[in-house]
């Protein structure tokens, strides 16, 4: 799998559910700098919708791409302030 | 409805007083538009009021949610939602086979002895299994994104409990008054 972003850092949460990939996504880009991409690899389908949901209802994300790969779903997380 | 009794706007209200007016709108819709971005400042208070491990999940798995939305949030614990802060009560939280229609026995089976521990086995299986976050985790992740968990004072009285039987981070000597006070600052208010 590969992606056009500079990826900063990757969030694994394969096999964690509602809520975790959320959480740790929010928890992950607490750490990073504006301007970073967080790249969240998860295998919870509800995580399509729910860090859609996540990045358009806060501030200072936005949610680059999302990519269903064959038993995963990857999220490209900016921090952009 | 006629108009003719009415005064004209003309005649009743001067120039200042118009500029007056106007300034005050436009301070309003500023105040409107900071309001809608503020897509983060929103605040939630839940009340949670079951001790059961099915009824516990809900409250603790929209705090945390909420809480990584930058939403302020407090749930207010109360009767056996008082057990899911309980250090030693919220690891042997219980199922109920009595009384869920969706439970795969009757209920005359589900009453005899043993048939609650049983379906808790199998939900702390399903729970294990499927990677799904365990209570304490979710009580941790809450109190570590700021979310303020709150014991009833009440309730613990009356259930005989101590204030150290509580995780650490959790907010005692508080009472239904704090509740209403928070719920009337909300934008989202849950009983569970």
């Amino acid at each position: 799998m590969s992606s056009e972003y500079d990826t900063t850092e990757t969030l694994d949460v394969k096999g964690q559910s509602c809520p975790m990939p959320v959480v740790k996504t929010k928890q992950a880009i607490d750490d990073l700098e504006a301007g970073d991409v967080l790249e969240v690899v998860a295998t919870d389908s509800g995580s399509m919708s729910d860090i859609q949901g996540w990045a358009k209802g806060t501030n200072g994300v936005e949610l680059l791409e999302q990519v269903e790969g064959e038993d995963t779903y990857t999220h490209y997380v900016k921090k952009t302030d | 409805m006629s108009t003719d009794s009415h005064p004209s706007i003309d005649e009743d209200v001067d120039a200042t007083e118009l500029q007056e007016l106007r300034e005050r709108v436009a301070e309003l819709e500023e105040s409107v538009a900071d309001a809608a971005d503020d897509a983060g400042g929103k605040k939630m208070t839940i009340i949670a009021t079951k001790g059961t491990l099915d009824m516990a999940y809900p409250p603790l798995i929209l705090a945390s949610t909420a809480a990584a939305f930058d939403w302020e949030v407090v749930v207010f614990h109360t009767f056996w939602g008082l057990d899911i802060l309980h250090e030693d009560n919220s690891r042997n939280l219980k199922l109920s086979a009595v009384g869920n229609p969706n439970m795969p026995m009757p209920n005359a089976l589900a009453a005899l002895p043993g048939m609650d521990a049983m379906a808790t086995k199998m939900m702390r299986k399903k729970i294990d299994e499927n990677d799904t976050a365990t209570i304490e985790e979710l009580i941790d992740l809450s109190l570590a994104q700021g979310v303020d968990l709150q014991a009833c004072q009440m309730t613990i009285e009356l259930m005989d409990y101590d204030e150290d039987d509580f995780y650490d981070g959790v907010t005692t000597g508080v009472g239904a008054a704090t509740a209403l006070q928070h719920m009337a600052e909300s934008d989202v208010q849950l009983l569970i």
